[in-house]
């Protein structure tokens, strides 16, 4: 008995900092350490899938707008600002990728026309609905993340 | 490459632009102290069909705009009785020229005026007539109209004139000034990434010297401040209105930058 209701116990005490530990880091609160985000923003793991559709997504990601993608032939018009996305998985950690999703000014300088997607240091006038808000979400991040993880040459 | 649908080409094409045997100005030097050592026109970054409707003007259906701001011209509106002509005659002489050199200073209002607000300004002070809304249809035909009159004529602005050389500060500041959520300068794409592909989107420097445009993608005329207030939004900021003085002062200084190119009007983009 004793030791069921202290295993209750223990169990609703996890349970309310369940919510905590899973938490998601906020944008300002993420931790750039050597051009590295080593830590997950929030806790969960990123799924792959749903990173694809956040790259391609228009109103998401929408980094095919910028990066050519050999993973993705079925969609047109891919654009060339920045580099390819072969093997970016074979050139950068995820700890840095993760940085570079979050706030690229962060890696590659201030000059960098690549969005922060996880970032609240942006431009002025933001459009009024998006005050405040950041591109992808913390778990949005660690799909794209996932995702790229794939990309291997 | 080819097979993601990436456009092969990265820089503007080697090309020249003659509108029904007259040869228009597309490439020059810039003026000092442009980032650039040469100023481009948009023509040079757009797809071969496109390029090819612009160079006829029995195929560019922006001429369709031309044609209504001839008639408007020619028509007695307000309460004075009188048309454009009535003061102006003949168009192809006494607008020939003159497009091409707006922004200038205004000096009754202590700003810079663009075509569209000397428009309103002949109809409200002129002719009592009510002044066009922005991007009212006629507002843009009779902007063709006149621009259309410099067809050829190199762009060049007169920046001693009052206090121009402020105006083109203040819009040289608002270019280089990043907005939105995506954090994005006019430079950011027209400067530091010309001639990239946004998705199928080719980069031009984003030259103002065949304004008011056709777009095929939404069949009809596009004036310049619709084009600036397009640019903004698309960096998810909210977008001055048109011919405020953030605008004025974008128009003057992005004028300037295009300085030597021929005026296009009315150009083709897709
Ligand atoms: C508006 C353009 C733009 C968009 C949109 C964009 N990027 Fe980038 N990205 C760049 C540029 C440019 C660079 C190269 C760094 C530089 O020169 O500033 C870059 C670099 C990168 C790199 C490093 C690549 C390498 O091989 O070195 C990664 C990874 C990356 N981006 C991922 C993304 C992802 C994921 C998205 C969408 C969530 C995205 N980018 C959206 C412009 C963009
Ligand atoms: C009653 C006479 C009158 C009428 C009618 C009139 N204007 Fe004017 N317009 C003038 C005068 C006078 C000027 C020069 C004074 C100035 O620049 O303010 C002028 C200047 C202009 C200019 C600037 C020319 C330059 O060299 O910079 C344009 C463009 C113009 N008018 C267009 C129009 C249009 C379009 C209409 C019809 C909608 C029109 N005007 C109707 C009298 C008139
Ligand atoms: C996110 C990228 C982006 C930003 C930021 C941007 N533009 Fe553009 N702009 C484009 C694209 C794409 C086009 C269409 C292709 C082209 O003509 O370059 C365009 C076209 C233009 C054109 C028409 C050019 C022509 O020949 O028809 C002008 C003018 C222009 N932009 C000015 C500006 C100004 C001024 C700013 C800043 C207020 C700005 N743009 C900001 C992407 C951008």
């Amino acid at each position: 008995m004793f030791g069921g209701r202290k295993l209750l116990a223990a169990s609703i005490a996890a349970a309310m900092t369940m919510p905590v530990l899973a938490a998601e880091t906020a944008p300002a609160d993420v931790v750039f350490d050597d051009f590295a985000v080593t830590s997950s923003l929030t806790g969960a793991p990123g799924s792959p899938e749903e990173g694809a559709k956040v790259f391609k997504n228009r109103s998401l990601g929408n980094c095919l707008a910028c990066h050519a993608n050999a993973d993705m032939p079925d969609d047109l018009f891919h654009g060339n600002v920045g580099p390819e996305m072969n093997g970016v998985a074979d050139r950068w950690s995820p700890e840095q990728l993760r940085a570079i999703i979050v706030d690229s000014k962060k890696v590659f300088g201030e000059e960098t026309v690549m969005p922060g997607f996880y970032s609240l240091d942006v431009g002025i006038n933001v459009r009024k609905d998006l005050v405040g808000k950041t591109i992808l979400t913390a778990q949005q991040v660690e799909d794209v993340v996932a995702y790229l993880g794939t990309l291997k040459e | 490459i080819a097979s993601l649908g990436l456009a092969a080409h990265a820089d503007p094409v080697d090309d020249t632009l003659e509108i029904d045997g007259e040869p228009m100005i597309t490439v020059a030097p810039a003026p000092e102290g442009h980032p650039f050592d040469t100023v481009y026109s948009g023509w040079l970054f757009r797809e071969p069909e496109t390029r090819a409707v612009e160079a006829d003007s029995f195929e560019n259906p922006g001429m369709l705009a031309v044609e209504l701001g001839e008639s408007i011209w020619n028509t007695v509106d307000g309460t004075a009785g009188k048309s454009c002509a009535s003061c102006h005659d003949d168009a192809a002489q006494t607008m020939s020229g003159v497009g091409a050199h707006y922004p200038k200073w205004d000096a009754d209002s202590g700003k810079p005026i663009n075509v569209e607000l000397m428009i309103n300004k002949c109809r409200t002070e002129n002719m009592g007539a009510e002044p066009y809304k922005f991007d009212q249809e006629e507002q843009k035909a009779l902007t063709t109209y006149i621009k259309h009159q410099s067809l050829g004529e190199p762009v060049k602005l007169d920046l001693s004139e009052g206090e121009m050389q402020s105006w083109w500060n203040r819009g040289k500041e608002v270019y280089y000034t990043r907005t939105g959520q995506l954090n994005l300068a006019c430079a950011s794409c027209h400067e530091a990434i010309m001639g990239k592909n946004i998705r199928a989107d080719h980069l031009s420097q984003g030259q103002v010297n065949g304004f008011p445009t056709y777009r095929f993608n939404t069949s009809g005329m596009v004036s310049l401040h619709n084009r600036f207030r397009g640019c903004i939004r698309d960096t998810r900021a909210e977008f001055p209105a048109a011919f405020s003085d953030e605008l004025m002062a974008l128009e003057v200084y992005v004028t300037w930058r295009g300085t030597g190119l021929s005026v296009e009007t009315p150009a083709v983009r897709q």
